[in-house]
């Protein structure tokens, strides 16, 4: 369960990026998150594992504040909490299997860690999610030869691997053509379903939220304005959201 | 590449501690041979700031030095901007006839790339004496000991530049119809003129340094006097003088940062 | 027909990029421009003013071509004899290769610790201004500083050279390790990896190539500081070797020997960087 709790943001003075954002969400659950650019979703999103320290509210993860923690507790928050990048932040001369192994990182000894010394056991799930993600054949190619939709399965596989109750994806299709997405989209549906997670993805195709998503949070210049199953997102809403009609985007 | 993916991260850990060894093994080998005794060296370096502190603290007499370091200093900085500036008109006409790009011919091309390392490869302290030799101790066996050294290294810097950045260009205006000496003033000397301005930029803040040690060889500009105090343990003197380095070297490169940043 | 020629030149010329862009280009034209005259200026200042102790040039420079001829063109061993020089040469190579780690170890630890992106903002500065500090003092000087405390010898050299190794490869690694995008850090940090854990696994490989091309580059630089070392210093190796024979006893011959071995080794050094990093290119 991740409850937020009245969450407040602000980069510059008497400039709220977020006010008062409150929301629950349930495991087993594909939120999406939808509204205008600079509404505020990735500050969201980065406030969700403390990359952005946000000035007030709670994060309750399971019951325990993220927001309190300090660093070796953030450590272990942040472990169970995967991350999936539009631009899928691979590092590029490493191997695929190398990428998605570094999930694993945040449970390791320093020294271990330094080495990239994974146990069997590690390696063998690593090829098993690769296998689910569809690429058990690409496993020893370097990540800077493979296409945009691949990489984006491999950062997800990387985020599988931590174990995580929670996915964070931060427009995880927005540099994918219309065939990748709906891959991508469709895999992060069914692995929310396989192993119980929450999964929030900010999102720029509404189509793809209505489609996809169990819940989905409209923001607005930082308030929140939309926290519903995705079946009641309707025009009405749409328009308060985007200022202005957005209709061909519902078909 | 067909291996087991478990057999190549096996690989790759042998790899990593293969390496590893080596270099340890070549550190521990190389202490042995040269004689290093890697505590004691550990413990000099306190030591040897204690001794700065104590010893380089400049004094009220060290004062009355500064007018003469001073004047000794920008002697050395005058000689190491001319040097560079006269091995850098030198370097582009070679490096010119030598690219691959801009360059005669493959034969000319390799023997400039010959002579080019060769010069480079000379150590300083071979100039600095054979010069001393023929032109004694004077401001010009600094000078020509130091554009000797620059040269070499010029040319391969501005061939490089050459050939990375203006060989479109180049193309480009070749296509037009014009002629050699058009494309090399028009397209080639325009496109590359703030790479070589940032390298001879370089090139002078490493001769002031490597001015030190020509100095002390051949007995002139600022590396003569830090020696004469140095070896008559005037060290309040010689601390004034390599504080005056420090300054004057951290200055120039400040303004050349300053200065690329606006042309690059 | 010449008319229509000219309409097509100098049509593209008139409709250029927008004002702003044109003020930025001009005020780098002007700088290069005032650097190169007043470099010109300086030069012109310099060359007629320097002092030349008296020496007729050409009477001088007649010299010089001897002694470039007894040097290039009549090598030989001299009264040291081949084993000898090549144990000098040997004992400079290894002080160069020795000093190259040492600088590679601790530039690499500094540069982590002084790159924007990674560190605290005051860390970083602090280490960058003692860094600048460091190699703004010459190789030999530093050689001299440690040969007051330790004597003359290979300590001294070694203590020496690395110092200004570090502060060199500190600043040529952490300009490396800035050029990395944040989000590679990021993408590690979000998986909870420690600092440490971090750097060996997305900073390090990434950057290996330009590390293995830069740490070749200062062996290289440290080579020629060893013989430089051990002429102006008294270190030993090849360079004091140079240092007597081209300026106590002025054997030419054996100056022109021992220049060529170097010149062989730094080849040597040069192709073998190539190889590694070719090597490291292609992983
Ligand atoms: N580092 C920053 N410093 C200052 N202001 C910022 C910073 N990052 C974001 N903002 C501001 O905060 C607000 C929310 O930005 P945010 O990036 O969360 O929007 P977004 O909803 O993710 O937009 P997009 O859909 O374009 O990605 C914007 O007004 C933006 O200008
Ligand atoms: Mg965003």
């Amino acid at each position: 369960m991740l409850e937020v709790k009245n969450l407040q943001k602000s980069y510059e003075k008497d400039r709220p990026a977020l006010t008062d954002i409150s929301f629950d969400i349930k495991p087993g659950t594909f939120v999406a998150i939808i509204g205008p650019s600079g509404a505020g979703k990735t500050t969201i999103l980065r406030s969700l594992n403390q990359l952005i320290k946000d000035d007030d509210g709670q994060i309750l993860l399971d019951g325990d504040d993220i927001r309190t923690a300090n660093k070796t507790q953030l450590r272990k928050f942040r472990r169970q909490i995967g991350m999936v990048f539009q631009n899928y932040n691979l590092v590029e001369r490493l191997t695929v299997i190398e990428n998605v192994l570094h999930g694993r990182l945040g449970y390791k000894s320093t020294l271990a860690g330094v080495f990239g010394r994974y146990t069997q056991e590690e390696k063998e799930e690593a090829m098993s999610l690769l296998k689910k993600v569809g690429l058990e054949n690409f496993a020893l190619k370097r990540c800077s030869e493979l296409s945009g939709g691949q990489k984006q399965r491999v950062g997800i596989a990387r985020s599988l691997i931590q174990h995580p109750k929670v996915i964070l994806c931060d427009e995880p299709i927005a540099s994918l053509d219309p065939a990748s997405a709906q891959n991508v989209m469709e895999l992060l549906k069914d692995l929310t379903e396989e192993y119980n997670l929450i999964c929030i993805a900010n999102l720029h195709q509404i189509n793809m939220a209505k489609k996809y998503a169990d819940q989905i949070i409209g923001i607005r210049k930082g308030k929140l304005v939309f926290d519903e199953s995705s079946d009641l997102l309707s025009e009405d809403i749409l328009r308060t959201l985007y200022d202005q009609d957005i209709t061909e985007e519902l078909e | 590449m067909m291996q087991s993916p478990t057999k190549y991260l096996a690989h790759k850990g042998w790899h990593q501690t293969a390496v590893i060894a080596i270099i340890g093994g070549i550190y521990v080998f190389g202490s042995w041979a040269l004689d290093f005794n890697n505590l004691n060296g550990l413990i000099a370096v306190p030591k040897a700031f204690a001794w700065l502190g104590i010893n380089f603290k400049p004094t009220a007499n060290s004062m009355t030095y500064l007018p003469r370091i001073w004047q000794k200093l920008i002697q050395t900085v005058l000689l190491a901007i001319s040097s560079t500036v006269v091995a850098a008109f030198v370097a582009i006409f070679v490096a010119l006839l030598g690219s691959k790009v801009t360059g005669v011919n493959a034969f000319v091309q390799t023997i400039v790339r010959g002579i080019a390392s060769f010069f480079r490869n000379i150590p300083l302290v071979a100039w600095s004496m054979i010069l001393l030799f023929a032109f004694k101790q004077s401001d010009f066996t600094g000078f020509l000991a130091l554009l000797l050294m620059s040269v070499g290294y010029l040319i391969r810097a501005f061939m490089e530049i050459i050939e990375d950045e203006a060989s479109e260009t180049m193309l480009a205006l070749k296509a037009t119809g014009a002629s050699y000496f058009q494309v090399i003033f028009q397209a080639v000397l325009p496109q590359i003129l703030p790479s070589i301005l940032s390298w001879i930029l370089y090139m002078i803040e490493n001769n002031v340094r490597d001015a030190t040690l020509v100095g002390i060889l051949t007995g002139t500009g600022i590396g003569f006097i830090f020696d004469i105090y140095y070896k008559s343990f005037r060290f309040d003197a010689a601390g004034m003088t390599v504080l005056a380095i420090i300054i004057v070297v951290i200055a120039l490169e400040t303004i050349s940062n300053q200065i690329r940043r606006v042309i690059l | 027909m010449i008319n229509s020629e000219e309409k097509i030149i100098q049509k593209p010329k008139n409709p250029r990029s927008p004002q702003i862009k044109l003020h930025e280009k001009s005020l780098s034209r002007t700088m290069i421009f005032v650097v190169f005259i007043s470099l010109v200026l300086i030069t012109g200042y310099t060359l007629t003013h320097l002092d030349t102790a008296g020496v007729k040039v050409n009477v001088a420079f007649r010299e010089l071509a001897m002694t470039l001829n007894q040097m290039f063109l009549q090598p030989n061993a001299g009264t040291d004899g081949v084993p000898l020089l090549l144990q000098a040469l040997a004992s400079s190579v290894m002080l160069s290769i020795l000093t190259t780690i040492i600088g590679a170890v601790f530039g690499f630890l500094f540069a982590v610790l002084a790159s924007k992106n990674l560190t605290n903002a005051y860390l970083g500065a602090g280490i960058r201004v003692v860094m600048a500090i460091v190699r703004a003092i010459p190789t030999i000087i530093w050689a001299l500083i440690f040969s007051i405390v330790c004597g003359l010898g290979s300590t001294a050299a070694i203590l020496g050279l690395s110092f200004h190794s570090i502060a060199y490869l500190t600043k040529a690694y952490s300009e490396s390790i800035e050029g990395i995008d944040k989000s590679t850090i990021e993408s590690l940090k979000v998986t909870g990896a420690k600092f440490w854990v971090i750097v060996f696994q997305a900073i390090w490989p990434t950057i290996v190539a330009s590390f293995v091309s830069w740490t070749f580059i200062r062996l290289e630089i440290n080579f020629a500081n060893a013989i430089a070392v051990g002429a102006a210093a008294g270190a030993g190796g090849i360079g004091y070797q140079l240092f007597v024979v081209s300026g106590m006893s002025f054997d030419f011959h054996e100056t022109g020997f021992i220049v060529y071995l170097v010149i062989l080794v730094t080849f040597v050094l040069e192709f073998i960087a190539v190889k590694i990093r070719q090597f490291y290119l292609n992983r």
